[in-house]
């Protein structure tokens, strides 16, 4: 990432929650509906603050539960309303019966997942299992590493979700705790070139519930004769269909944000110091920062590291990883969930997955750490590194190592 | 770049004094990242909060291992954690105290101490042993990191209001005044 500040810009100190619902804002979102959980509270309390202040015209519903969440922006969402929510944790569970249903539904709802560790053991910190637990279900999702990237991906999902070849919900993951509370520099752009950038809502245009236009939503489908068979695998095929374009989509809309906002933020895959790079860790989230410090210091110490960070984890680029990794030797994957039914992470089985795609394959491992707001530090990703490089001389992948184990 | 770690107590406005911190950090054109530690939190209850400035961009959101600097905004929290775990060499100490230096036992890599009694001035002012402000004019004071001026900005920039944004401007600066800094000069190991 790379920005000199652009005239009409504002730089401000905020966190990750704060910078979301300041993306909300900029994006002249129509309704929010909120049910506040831990660490996702003070993200809608911001929200509820701009609407009272006068700086974002939406309407705001507090309701009793998370599941009606969603189903109030549903109804918004086909009455052409562009809406917003944020949850995490129990309320995305609680959530799950609409969630299920919003992408077959084809709504382009946006909403954060200020990621949390599931219950139980009882835990209020963060960790990636809430989002991770939900990665099947046809949302989009993107995995931001920082404050700015928060802002700038809150915004850009509207154009991701919106574009007619995706007509998909979209989540944009940040960590619960190092970034929902973490403030960092951030630059603030300017209302007129954000309407700009996202141009005229299109939400409801294929379906509505609109006096002027009858149609029924979502009729009955699926069965063993008539039409029913068909129509419901045309429906699915379309939702995947939606899925593969929006790998297109987000990476234009990167491309067109970082020409008009200074900021090219790495759509799919980052590649960090991958040049003539003899292995590679891969990472997801905030925990990347620190990795890429510790992999300037392993560079500068001579050894050939470079990183890998999955910002679009829902579609899985899995093409992209696989050409990303077609010149080292091993690869290892730092998750902060877990894949119960796998014994590792998950995002370390979509790795390997993906490695089906490269032209060879490579020994590759599993490490687990961050788990319920433990913290991930440059040594923790220095002994990621020295595992690795093991694992490039010798090819053998020992079983998922948990990094905070012994902290 | 330079880190700092916030000791308080819960309600006493550590993670508060992070944020303003920043922001004033961020007006002379630094690079901040503040994150406040994840535990039990609950008034009274011993907290902490983190922050790393530099002239570049800071990647890491870590909490803070190895400080510059230990700004305790509360006088008793040193009984209840170990201010002084991980201090680099050459470490500066802020705190929280109506005691003099000689009543204290400084870790060998503390190199200067600004003392500030901000019990008594938050008493005076705001009639609550909230230190918050008082102690980032201590900080100013101390190490000359940031100035007055920056500082007063933040706090316009905050979210005090009308009296409460005039008191807070009053206990950052009678914090700085009250600040006795000290060099702290040992003697080589015989």
């Amino acid at each position: 990432m790379s920005a000199i500040l652009k005239p009409k810009s504002k730089l401000i100190v905020c966190d990750g929650n704060e910078a979301a619902a300041w993306a909300v804002s900029l994006a002249d979102v129509d309704m929010v509906a909120v049910y506040p959980i831990t660490p996702q509270s003070s993200l809608v309390e911001y929200l509820a603050k701009f609407i009272a202040d006068g700086r974002l015209g939406a309407e705001i519903v507090d309701v009793e539960g998370e599941h009606s969440v969603l189903s109030v922006l549903q109804g918004a969402c086909l009455a052409g309303a562009r809406t917003y929510t944020a949850s995490c944790g129990p309320g995305l569970a609680f959530m799950f019966e609409p969630y299920l249903r919003t992408p077959g539904l084809r709504l382009p709802l946006v909403m954060t997942i200020v990621t949390r560790d599931t219950l139980t053991p009882q835990s209020v910190w963060g960790g990636h299992q809430d989002a991770m637990s939900v990665r099947e279900v046809g949302w989009v999702q993107m995995y931001c590493e920082s404050v700015q990237e928060v802002l700038d991906t809150t915004i850009m999902a509207y154009r991701i979700a919106e574009h007619r070849d995706v007509m998909l919900p979209v989540n944009i993951c940040h960590d619960g705790n190092y970034l929902s509370f973490g403030a960092a520099r951030c630059e603030l752009p300017d209302q007129g070139e954000v309407r700009d950038f996202l141009g005229a809502k299109d939400v409801n245009w294929h379906v509505a519930l609109d006096p002027q236009r009858p149609m029924a939503v979502d009729p009955l489908t699926g069965g063993a004769g008539g039409p029913g068979p068909s129509t419901f695998v045309r429906y699915r095929k379309g939702q995947c269909s939606g899925m593969q374009n929006s790998l297109e989509v987000i990476s234009e809309v990167h491309e067109d944000w970082g020409r008009r906002f200074g900021r090219y933020h790495a759509p799919l895959i980052e590649s960090y110091r991958m040049e003539g790079a003899d292995y590679a860790m891969i990472t997801i989230g905030s925990m990347t920062g620190a990795a890429k410090d510790a992999v300037d210091e392993a560079r500068a110490r001579g050894e050939k590291v470079g990183l890998l960070k999955v910002k679009t984890y829902r579609p899985f680029p899995a093409q992209a990883l696989a050409d990303a990794l077609a010149q080292v030797k091993a690869a290892g994957v730092v998750d902060r969930s877990v894949s119960f039914g796998w014994n590792c992470g998950p995002l370390f089985q979509d790795v390997i997955a993906a490695m089906y795609y490269a032209p060879r394959r490579i020994p590759a491992m599993s490490f687990i750490g961050g788990l319920a707001g433990a913290d991930l530090t440059i040594s923790h990703f220095e002994r990621v590194i020295g595992r690795i490089k093991e694992l490039a001389r010798d090819g053998h992948a020992a079983e998922t190592v948990w990094l905070n184990e012994k902290d | 770049m330079y880190e700092i770690r916030i000791h308080g107590r819960g309600g006493q406005g550590a993670v508060l004094a992070g944020g303003i911190l920043a922001t004033a950090l961020v007006l002379e054109g630094k690079y901040v990242v503040a994150v406040p530690s994840f535990g039990f939190e609950r008034r009274g209850a011993p907290v902490a909060s983190y922050l790393r400035f530099d002239e570049r961009e800071i990647r890491q959101m870590t909490n803070i291992y190895h400080p510059d600097c230990v700004l305790c905004i509360d006088p008793t929290v040193a009984r209840a954690v170990n201010v002084f775990e991980g201090v680099k060499d050459g470490a500066v100490l802020v705190q929280t105290t109506a005691k003099p230096l000689g009543d204290f036992q400084l870790a060998p890599q503390i190199a200067t101490v600004g003392l500030c009694d901000a019990v008594s001035i938050a008493l005076d002012i705001f009639k609550r042993s909230i230190t918050n402000t008082i102690m980032l004019g201590a900080f100013a004071r101390t190490t000359g990191l940031v100035s007055l001026a920056s500082l007063q900005a933040a706090i316009e920039k905050s979210d005090f209001r009308d009296a409460g944004l005039k008191q807070n401007m009053d206990a950052l600066a009678r914090g700085y005044e009250a600040t006795e800094v000290h060099q702290i000069v040992r003697r080589a190991a015989a």
